[in-house]
C-alpha cells in the first residue's frame, strides 16, 4: 500500500508567500485571544484547593453548592468532573486561612450532606508554589529553544536553527492560543505536553533540513527553491505517516486516558497537527528568505596564490 | 551486506534478554505485606526479631507467604488483605511500642528474580495513592530566633565579664550594644569577638552615645538556615516513623523546602497533625526519696514516667526548664574520656536558672522529659555532679553514639528550629490510583494496536518487523524503569504512551528510504542497506532535539512532571538501539541470508 504516489515534486515555494499569510494570520489571532482571555491557569499555577470527590449516585450539583454555601464555602466551585458520579469542587486561596486545613473542612462539611462521599484527590498549591512553577516553566521554554537552535546551529547551520525555532515557537503559541480561546485548564501537564510538542516538531523540521542539505550536495544544478521542494515532497509520505501513528497513540489517551490526560493529549494533538504545516510550510520559506545557500555546506576550495618573494 | 556480525547478535540478544528479565516482575504484580520497623535507630531487626514475628504469626494461625529480615526491617507477605490487616494488630500487640508495623505491598515475584533485584516499577503516588506534602521552613524565623538567643547571650556574657552596658537591641538583622564610654566599649569588644565568632563587630558612635554592632555573618548565616532545614528534616523523619507508614519519603528540596511523601496513607487529617505537632521538653527533679505505691500511686508532688528502657521514675511536678530554652544539642565526646557524649546549649536565662538549679541539687538525679501527644517519656537522667553555669551543659557516661545521636535529636525536637507551613499538598485515593493505572494502560494498548495493525497493513514485512522493533522498545523501557526504580506517575505513563508514537517515526523514515532506493532502482538488497544507512544520521538527529527538550524537562519540572521527563529521556534512548539495531538484526535475519533476492515485501 503507498498513500502518496507523486511524480513531480510539489512547487511548494512558490505558494510561500499564502502559506506564510496563513500561519501569521493563526499566529495573530493566537496572540489576540492570549491577550484578550488570556489562559485559563489550574490550580498548579494561581495556587488554591482543588478536590475530586466520589458519589455512590450521580450528584445533584446544585445542591452540594447550596449545601457548601449554607456552610460558609461561598465561593467554591463545584463541577462534574469525567461522569456524572465524580464532582471537581474549586476553591481559591483565601487570606487568612490555612490551605491545607481547608481541604479537611470542606470533606467534613460534605460528609455531614452525603455520608457516603468518597475523598478521589486534593491538590492544595500555596501562592509561592505556583509562582515559582511559572518560573520554572519559562526557564524549561528558555532552555528547550536554545537548546535546539544551538544544537542545529552546529549540525546545519545558524540559518536552520533560527527558521526551525520560529517555525516552533509558532506552533506553542497556537497551542497556548487554543487554550486561552477556548478556556482550557492550562495545568502542568499541558505545559509538560507543549515543551514535548517542542522537541517533537523540531524533528520534523531536521528530518526536511537533512533532505535539503542532501539535495544541496546531489542536485548540483538545481535552484535553491527547486531544491527545497524536492526535499519536501519527498519527506511527505514520511510526514504524514510519522504524525498518523503519534497520533494514533495521543487520540488513545485523548479518549481513553481519562480527565487527567485529556489536556495532555489535546495539546499534543494540536501541536501535532500544526507542526506538521509549519516545519513544511513556515520553516522552509524562513530558510530560503534567510538566503541558504550551496556554499553553506560546501566550501569553495581556497586557491593558494603563489607568493613572489624577493 | 544485510548481516551483522555475530557480537551483534548476541549484544541484542542479551539486551533483549535482560530486558524480558527484567521487566518480568511488573507481571507477578504485588501482595499485601506488613513491614516491622525499629522505632530508634538504635535497635536493631535481627534473626531474633525475626523468630518473635515468625511465633507471633504460627500462634495467631495466621497463613504467611514469606517472612525475611530486609535490611533493618522485617518484612512478610500475605496472600490478601484480610489476612494482612490481621497480622498487623497481632504483630501490634506482641511487639509491643518499640516497633512500628506499617502496611505495605511486596512484589509477589519469585525469589530467583527478587535475587536478581528485579523488582516491579516504582509506581508514583498518582499511581498507588497517597499523600504528597511540601513543607516550607520559615527561615526567618530561624534567623529571629538565633538572633534572640544571641542578645540574651551577649548579655549574660558582658555581665559575666563586669562590662557596663546601658542595653543590647535589635535593629533588623544586627544586634546594637550600647555604652556609656569608650573603654567599656574596646573591652566589650575583645571579649564578644571571641565569644561571638558568628558576628562581625563594628563600633559605631551616634548622637554620643557609643555602640558596638554586631552583625551576622553570611556564612553563619548560611549555616543556620542550613541546620534548621536539617532539624527540621530530622524532626519530621522521626514523627512519619510513627505514622507507621511503609517507604515515606521525606527529603529537601530547594534551600528552605521539605518535601513529605507517605504512599498508601489516607488519613491526611492524622497525617497532618503529626508533621505539624510540636514536641515539648521539660527538665525536672528526680524524686529518689519516696517509693512508689503499692497501687503505682505517684506520691504527692510526684508524676511517674517511663524512661526509654521501660523503667518507672518518680518525678517532681515543679519544672526547672523547658525546652524553649535549649538553643542546640549535639552529639560529641566527652573531652576527659572520650565516651560519647551529648553537648547541650542553653540560652542566657535558661544558663542562669540552670545554675541556680544544679548548685542546689548536686549529687541528685534530673530528668529530662520529652512530652509528645500529651505523653512523657524521660529520654534521659543523668546525675548533677557539680554546679553549672555558663549554658553549656554535657550529658555522658553509659552511652553509645547512636544513643547519644537520637539524644541529641530528641532534645532538639523538643525545640523546633523553625516552624513550617504547608505549602502544596496532594493526596490521591486509592480508588483514583487503580483507575489512573488501568487507563494509561489501556491507551497505551490501544494505542500501540492501532499503530501495529497500520504499520502491517501499509509496509507488509517491513511494517511486521519495525512492529516487533517497537515491542521490544517496550520491553526495553520497562525493564530499565524497573532496573532503575524510577518512580512512575501518570504523566510517566503518558510518556511511555508518546514515545512509543515517536519511536515509530524512525522506522517510518528506514522504510520510506528503502522504498525510495528501490524505486531509483536499487536491488533489494542494496536498498535494505541504503535505506538503514541514509536514515541513521536524520534519526539521530530528530531524536537529539527530542533528548533537548526532555533534559530541560527534568531539570525544570517538579513532581509528576519529572517523572514524563525521566520516561522521556528513556524512551529515547531505548528507541534508538530497537528502531535501528533490533530491526536491522530481524531484517538481517528475514532477508540477508538470501544470495539472490529479488523482491521484498514492504508494500
Amino acid at each position: 500500500m503507498e498513500l502518496f504516489k507523486i511524480k513531480r515534486d510539489i512547487p511548494f515555494m512558490s505558494y510561500g508567500r499564502y502559506t506564510t499569510a496563513i500561519s501569521l494570520v493563526t499566529f495573530l489571532l493566537a496572540i489576540f485571544f492570549l491577550a484578550y482571555k488570556g489562559l485559563n491557569f489550574g490550580v498548579d499555577f494561581t495556587g488554591g484547593t482543588v478536590m475530586e470527590v466520589h458519589y455512590a449516585q450521580p450528584a445533584d450539583l446544585v445542591k452540594v453548592r447550596e449545601h457548601l454555601a449554607a456552610n460558609n464555602l461561598p465561593e467554591v466551585q463545584v463541577q462534574n468532573f469525567g461522569s456524572s458520579h465524580d464532582v471537581l469542587i474549586q476553591i481559591p486561596l483565601k487570606q487568612n486561612v490555612v490551605g491545607a486545613k481547608l481541604s479537611e473542612h470542606v470533606m467534613a462539611v460534605l460528609h455531614k450532606q452525603d455520608a457516603a462521599v468518597e475523598m478521589r484527590r486534593v491538590e492544595f498549591v500555596g501562592p509561592q508554589v505556583g509562582r515559582d512553577l511559572i518560573e520554572n516553566g519559562a526557564m524549561a521554554l528558555l532552555l528547550v529553544s536554545l537548546g535546539i537552535v544551538g544544537y542545529l546551529w552546529i549540525r546545519f547551520e545558524w540559518k536552520f536553527g533560527l527558521s526551525a525555532i520560529i517555525a516552533n515557537l509558532h506552533d506553542v503559541v497556537i497551542i497556548l492560543g487554543f487554550f486561552a480561546f477556548f478556556q482550557w485548564e492550562f495545568s502542568l501537564s499541558v505545559l509538560a505536553a507543549v515543551l514535548a510538542v517542542l522537541g517533537y516538531s523540531v524533528n520534523e523540521s531536521v528530518v526536511v533540513f537533512d533532505r535539503i542539505r542532501e539535495n544541496f550536495r546531489k542536485m548540483r544544478k538545481a535552484e535553491v527553491a527547486e531544491i527545497i521542494d524536492n526535499a519536501i515532497t519527498r519527506t511527505m509520505s514520511r510526514t504524514i505517516i510519522t504524525h498518523g501513528s503519534t497520533q494514533m497513540m495521543v487520540g488513545a489517551m485523548l479518549f481513553l486516558g481519562g480527565e487527567t490526560l485529556h489536556y495532555f493529549a489535546m495539546a499534543l494533538t494540536i501541536g501535532i497537527m500544526f507542526s506538521i504545516y509549519s516545519s513544511v510550510l513556515v520553516a522552509s520559506p524562513i530558510l530560503m528568505w534567510l538566503g541558504v545557500s550551496r556554499e553553506d555546506f560546501i566550501k569553495p576550495e581556497k586557491v593558494e596564490a603563489e607568493e613572489v618573494l624577493p | 551486506m544485510n548481516r551483522y556480525p555475530l557480537w551483534k547478535n548476541l549484544l541484542i540478544l542479551a539486551a533483549l534478554l535482560a530486558g524480558l528479565i527484567y521487566t518480568l516482575p511488573n507481571f507477578y504484580g504485588e501482595s499485601p505485606a506488613v513491614q516491622i520497623l525499629p522505632l530508634r535507630s538504635s535497635m536493631k531487626a535481627d534473626a531474633a526479631l525475626l523468630g518473635r514475628v515468625e511465633d507471633a504469626l504460627r500462634t495467631a494461625n495466621l497463613n504467611v507467604e514469606m517472612v525475611a529480615l530486609d535490611g533493618n526491617s522485617i518484612k512478610a507477605r500475605f496472600a490478601d488483605t484480610d489476612v494482612q490487616l490481621k497480622a498487623k494488630d497481632v504483630l501490634n500487640s506482641q511487639l509491643g511500642e518499640d516497633y512500628v508495623v506499617a502496611l505495605n505491598l511486596l512484589p509477589r515475584s519469585p525469589r530467583w528474580l527478587t535475587s536478581m533485584h528485579a523488582l516491579p516499577m516504582y509506581l508514583g503516588l498518582d499511581l498507588r495513592g497517597g499523600v504528597h506534602f511540601l513543607l516550607q521552613v520559615d527561615m526567618k524565623a530561624a534567623l529571629d530566633k538565633a538572633l534572640e538567643a544571641a542578645t540574651g547571650d551577649i548579655r549574660s556574657a558582658l555581665r559575666e565579664e563586669n562590662i557596663a552596658y546601658s542595653g543590647v537591641s535589635r535593629d533588623g538583622n544586627n544586634l546594637l550594644v550600647k555604652f556609656r564610654d569608650v573603654e567599656s566599649r574596646s573591652k566589650a569588644e575583645e571579649q564578644l569577638k571571641q565569644r561571638f565568632s558568628d558576628y562581625a563587630l563594628t563600633a559605631k558612635d551616634q548622637a554620643g552615645e557609643f555602640m558596638l554592632q554586631a552583625t551576622l555573618k553570611p556564612e553563619a548565616e548560611h549555616r543556620i538556615q542550613e541546620s534548621a532545614v536539617q532539624q527540621n528534616l530530622l524532626t519530621l523523619r522521626n514523627r512519619v516513623n510513627e505514622l507507621g507508614v511503609a517507604e515515606p519519603v521525606i527529603q529537601q528540596q530547594g534551600a528552605d523546602r521539605v518535601v513529605v511523601q507517605l504512599p498508601g496513607v489516607q488519613d491526611t487529617a492524622r497525617a497532618k497533625d503529626i508533621l505539624g505537632r510540636t514536641a515539648t521538653l521539660e527538665v525536672r527533679m528526680v524524686d529518689d526519696e519516696h517509693q512508689i505505691a503499692a497501687g503505682g500511686v505517684a506520691p504527692f508532688g510526684t508524676e511517674m514516667f517511663k524512661d526509654r528502657e521501660g523503667n518507672t521514675l518518680l518525678v517532681k511536678k515543679q519544672v526547672m526548664l523547658t525546652g524553649e530554652r535549649i538553643n542546640d544539642a549535639q552529639p560529641g565526646f566527652d573531652n576527659r574520656n572520650n565516651e560519647p557524649a551529648v553537648h547541650i546549649n542553653l540560652d542566657g536565662v535558661g544558663a542562669r536558672k540552670f545554675k541556680e538549679a544544679t548548685r542546689e541539687n548536686v549529687g541528685k538525679r534530673m530528668a529530662i522529659i520529652l512530652f509528645e501527644k500529651g505523653k512523657g517519656e524521660i529520654i534521659t537522667a543523668p546525675v548533677i555532679r557539680e554546679e553549672i553555669g555558663g549554658g553549656r551543659v554535657q550529658i555522658s557516661g553509659k552511652m553509645s553514639t547512636e544513643e547519644a545521636q537520637d539524644t541529641s535529636l530528641l532534645l532538639r525536637a523538643g525545640a523546633l528550629a523553625a516552624p513550617m507551613e504547608i505549602v502544596e499538598e496532594r493526596t490521591v485515593g486509592p480508588s483514583l490510583g487503580a483507575d489512573n493505572i488501568s487507563r494509561g494502560f489501556n491507551s497505551t494498548k490501544i494505542g500501540f494496536m492501532l499503530i501495529a495493525v497500520f504499520m502491517v497493513a501499509y509496509y507488509l514485512m517491513f511494517g511486521t518487523i519495525s512492529v516487533l522493533a517497537l515491542a521490544a522498545n517496550l520491553l526495553l523501557l520497562i525493564a530499565l524503569l524497573s532496573m532503575l526504580q524510577a518512580t512512575l506517575t501518570l504523566p510517566g505513563m503518558a510518556g511511555i504512551a508518546l514515545t512509543l508514537g515517536m519511536a515509530i517515526d524512525s522506522n517510518v523514515l528506514i522504510n520510506e528510504r528503502i522504498r525510495e532506493e528501490l524505486r531509483n532502482g536499487m536491488s533489494p538488497q542494496a536498498a535494505i542497506n541504503a535505506g538503514y544507512e541514509n536514515a541513521f544520521a536524520t534519526i539521530v538527529d530528530s531524536n537529539i532535539t527530542n533528548l533537548i527538550a526532555g533534559i530541560a524537562l527534568f531539570l525544570f519540572g517538579s513532581g509528576p512532571i519529572k517523572g514524563f521527563a525521566v520516561v522521556l529521556c528513556l524512551g529515547i534512548l531505548t528507541s534508538m538501539f530497537s528502531s535501528v539495531m533490533v530491526s536491522r538484526a530481524i531484517t538481517n535475519l528475514v532477508y540477508g541470508r538470501r544470495a539472490k533476492l529479488n523482491k521484498i515485501s514492504i508494500g
